[in-house]
């Protein structure tokens, strides 16, 4: 048995080899080990990638920065989770980034990444991802690949339909996936959902300068679900397309109740009027409670600060700003064309992916060929706005992105396939399978008027029998298929952080350049900053102890310290006085109910420790910085509270012993 | 075996696919950290040399010891560094015969011994110290009138930082102790 098995697989094998010898020409050399169509994702050590990849971490609360095509992790960007690792939202200066109107939060859920863009096209500045469990939007700087700031959505539950953006990054949009009840009393029966349940779309201004976000204006909309958006681009650039579902107003067994009716809907919204009606006085000021975190890149702190103010167009006193294009069954992924010219609905339940034209978007306003309101909102008819739709192309259609070349690629949860057709003739071109479960895909530009084509990835949420297993709990994983001719082909699986929703690509060559490589000392304006050794301290207030400390390598100045009591609060503030790239120091204590620090070159950052024990506690340098890295320690002395030692401090010096240091105890006086 | 050599066999001379390799244009240039391409950060020790119109000699006998690599280096390191005035005060033929290549093991012995791996600010040159050196030995320290003199010969008359430790000038060069 075993010996035919043997057999079998040898002449396999020999096949195999006759067939690709026969068919293609294989590489030579190191790139014969990435044969055929792996070759393709090779990148040669010491080589870079053409593309960086920005992939949501899904509930990691994260962002991981990939290269394409080799999909080699560069860095996790912590976001919305604390991270202990990089003392996010465990020093004193980050912990500001995770206030919200609920305190401090220290984990999300994030889904979906938006590249800046200045005329449809990416720009390279900032990189948005958004909060889906307590809404929220960030910000990152793609300077120093560093969340610098977050803002809180009021009026809203499960901020899933963000943080997608307009064509010159006007704004960034944030529509509600849960309705809920608004206004002074929220304590109603869930059951009473149809009237007191409603849902918001929130238009967030971006400074275009600054990045800074501002909660312009919010849309009230009817008590519905919303799940997915994009900007027009071109000729529907002033206009955002919204998907929605549970047109039933469901509040219970979604999964039945939200797929009565046979079409739920895109919510078209006129975001330049929406602008006018806002600036003309038409909203309404509501009260509401919301954090807005900035990080200053100058201080190296974070400040929180809680709004409470919205501005809130009602559709009743806004005409011509909202309407609804009815969409097969519950739709999902809304997606724009480069021309913005189609609109593609994929209704997660639907057997066709419908197809509208802008065109006659506009024809049908004009015309007012509506299909009745839903909520007193117009909803156009489908007939009337459709461009056509793509028949049989798949199981369960979620998301679509676009090459230059005309060509649309949708993702099949159910099927487990990328299908690719054409916009205009709506003809299916080429399926592949993905391995499995697909939710997102990403073509680099993929959004943009002005689509790089050459990969595809899929990002999938299964991954049974693809990597050697882990027990229970699988990698979630990236595949990458050349789109480059007629047909798909996968070239490369690679594994991700937590769970990847959506995820964009970028030209390495519009953001390695800007790429900051220290933060310079003498901008450094962090009032516990020492910047110097000779500035380094230790001084005492009250029952605070602030330790102004430097950290060069490979020494920390000061790292002896003695004085400290049971009852204080310290407070380490460890400026790295190098101005090297890629030197940064770590920083940790014994026994510390925190995490560290890594405190890049020039900055300044502050972990706070409460001793509960009086000995001598050592403290290191936690990123290996230097040969003699494993020297890079000091000792902190802690005393009974009553203890009469006094504070001192020193680097390469003894000071004299002090009484009664022999034995700690207090005194008795 | 058999499945490799027929490997071979299929196998044939293209380049099809090493198009999709090079991507894109900033590449790295070959060699080790001094090559990496860095206009922000401070110089390190070897730039710090190299930008000295003082140290041609060292600089060239760095380059000849194949110590350039080392020393751009996170470190980090205090550097010694003799002025061409204090290497042109041994007999004459020393430094030629030790820029020859068969004399390389004695260069890269005397020049390690003008270098430490901590980054040591002179106030932490303390009289009476000793400091273990790259090449194995030890350097006594002496401080007289201010004055920071190394193994009672060559003093310390400048003091610049560089990006991976610290670079002290001296007027000597150091000559490490006779092999027991």
């Amino acid at each position: 048995m075993k010996h035919s098995f043997l057999k079998l697989l040898t002449a396999i094998l020999l096949l195999a080899v006759g067939f690709s010898g026969l068919t293609s020409c294989k590489p030579k050399g190191t790139q014969s080990a990435a044969g055929g169509d792996a070759a393709k994702a090779y990148v040669a050590p010491g080589k870079y990638d053409e593309f960086y990849s920005f992939v949501s971490g899904g509930f990691s609360g994260q962002m991981s920065v990939y290269g394409l095509p080799s999909g080699r992790l560069f860095r996790v960007i912590p976001v919305f989770s604390v991270d202990p690792e990089k003392g996010w939202g465990y020093s004193e200066e980050t912990k500001p980034m995770l206030n919200t109107s609920h305190g401090f939060v220290p984990w999300d859920d994030l889904h979906h990444i938006s590249l800046s863009e200045t005329k449809s096209e990416h720009d390279g500045r900032w990189v948005f991802g958004n909060a889906n469990n307590t809404p929220r939007i960030a910000r990152i700087d793609l300077k120093t690949f560093r969340t610098v700031e977050i803002i809180e959505i009021p009026n809203s539950a499960g901020n899933h339909s963000s943080p997608f953006i307009t064509e010159n990054s006007e704004y960034v949009v944030a529509g509600t996936r849960f309705s809920v009840p608004m206004g002074d009393n929220q304590d109603v029966p869930i059951n009473t959902y149809k009237e007191n349940f409603k849902g918001t779309v929130s238009f967030i201004g971006i400074d275009k300068t600054s990045g800074e976000m501002n909660v312009s204006f919010q849309i009230a909309t009817p008590g519905i679900n919303f799940d997915l958006a994009r900007a027009g681009k071109g000729r529907s650039a002033g206009w955002f397309f919204f998907s929605c579902y549970n047109s039933e107003k469901a509040n219970t067994l979604l999964e039945v109740n939200a797929s009565q009716k046979d079409k739920d809907f895109i919510m078209a919204v006129n975001w330049k009027k929406a602008e006018e009606y806002a600036k003309a006085g038409k909203g309404v000021k509501k009260q509401v409670r919301y954090a807005h975190n900035k990080y200053n890149e100058s201080t190296h702190s974070a400040t929180s600060e809680i709004k409470n103010e919205v501005l809130v167009l009602d559709p009743k006193d806004c005409p011509d700003m909202v309407y609804f294009m009815p969409c097969p069954k519950s739709p999902h992924g809304c997606d724009t064309d480069p021309t913005g010219e189609y609109i593609v609905g994929s209704g997660k339940l639907a057997a066709v992916i419908p197809v509208f034209s802008f065109a006659k978007i506009e024809a049908a306003i004009a015309a007012k060929n509506f299909d009745g309101t839903y909520d007193g909102i117009p909803v156009l008819k489908y007939e009337a706005v459709l461009h056509g739709e793509v028949q049989k192309p798949g199981l369960g259609p979620l998301h679509t992105e676009f090459d230059g070349n005309g060509n649309a690629y949708t993702s099949f949860f159910v099927s487990s396939e990328i299908v690719k057709w054409n916009v205009k003739d709506l003809k299916v071109l080429d399926r592949v399978p993905t391995y499995y479960s697909i939710g997102h895909l990403s073509v680099p530009g993929g959004p943009t008027s002005k689509p790089h084509g050459k990969y595809v990835i899929a990002y999938n949420k299964i991954t049974k029998d693809r990597y050697l297993p882990t027990g229970p709990e699988l990698t979630q994983s990236a595949q990458i298929y050349d789109i480059s001719g007629e047909k798909m082909k996968l070239i490369l699986d690679f594994p991700t952080i937590g769970e990847p929703h959506y995820a964009e690509a970028i030209p390495a060559s519009m953001i390695m350049k800007n790429s900051q490589k220290i933060y310079k000392l003498e901008d450094n304006k962090h009032p516990y900053a020492a910047l110097g050794d000779d500035n380094a301290k230790v001084v005492r207030k009250g029952n605070e102890i602030h330790v102004y400390m430097t950290s060069i390598r490979s020494h920390f100045t000061p790292d002896n310290i003695e004085g400290v009591k049971l009852g204080d609060i310290v407070y380490f503030h460890v400026t790295n006085l190098e101005q090297d790239w890629d030197v940064p120091h770590g920083f940790a204590v014994k026994g510390i109910g925190n995490a560290e620090l890594l405190i890049m070159p020039g900055e300044t950052q502050t972990l706070a420790w409460k001793p509960e024990k009086a000995g001598v506690y050592p403290m290191y340098c936690t990123d290996f910085c230097s040969a003699l890295h494993q020297e890079m320690q000091g000792y902190i002395r802690v005393s009974p509270a009553g203890s009469n030692v006094p504070l001192t401090f020193s680097t390469g010096t003894n000071l004299p012993a002090t009484t009664p240091a022999a034995t700690g105890q207090p005194s008795t006086k | 075996m058999i499945f490799g050599s027929l490997l071979l066999l299929g196998s044939c001379n293209n380049n099809s696919s090493t198009e999709s390799t090079s991507t894109s244009a900033d590449v790295p240039a070959a060699g080790g950290q001094e090559a990496v391409q860095d206009d922000v950060s401070q110089k390190d020790v070897v730039k710090v040399a190299v930008g000295s119109p003082d140290h041609t000699t060292l600089v060239a006998a760095l380059k000849q010891a194949e110590l350039v690599t080392s020393l751009a280096n996170a470190g980090p390191f205090t550097v010694f560094a003799p002025t061409d005035a204090a290497f042109g005060k041994l007999p004459a033929g020393t430094v030629d015969g030790l820029m020859k290549e068969d004399k390389k093991a004695d260069l890269q012995n005397i020049l390690q011994y003008h270098v430490t791996t901590s980054a040591l600010d002179i106030k932490f040159l303390k009289d009476g110290m000793n400091l273990g050196m790259v090449n194995g030995d030890n350097l006594t320290i002496s401080v007289k009138d201010g004055k920071t003199i190394l193994n009672g010969s060559a003093t310390i008359v400048g003091s610049v930082r560089a990006s991976n430790g610290w670079v002290h000038v001296i007027d000597g060069v150091l000559l490490p102790p006779a092999k027991k």
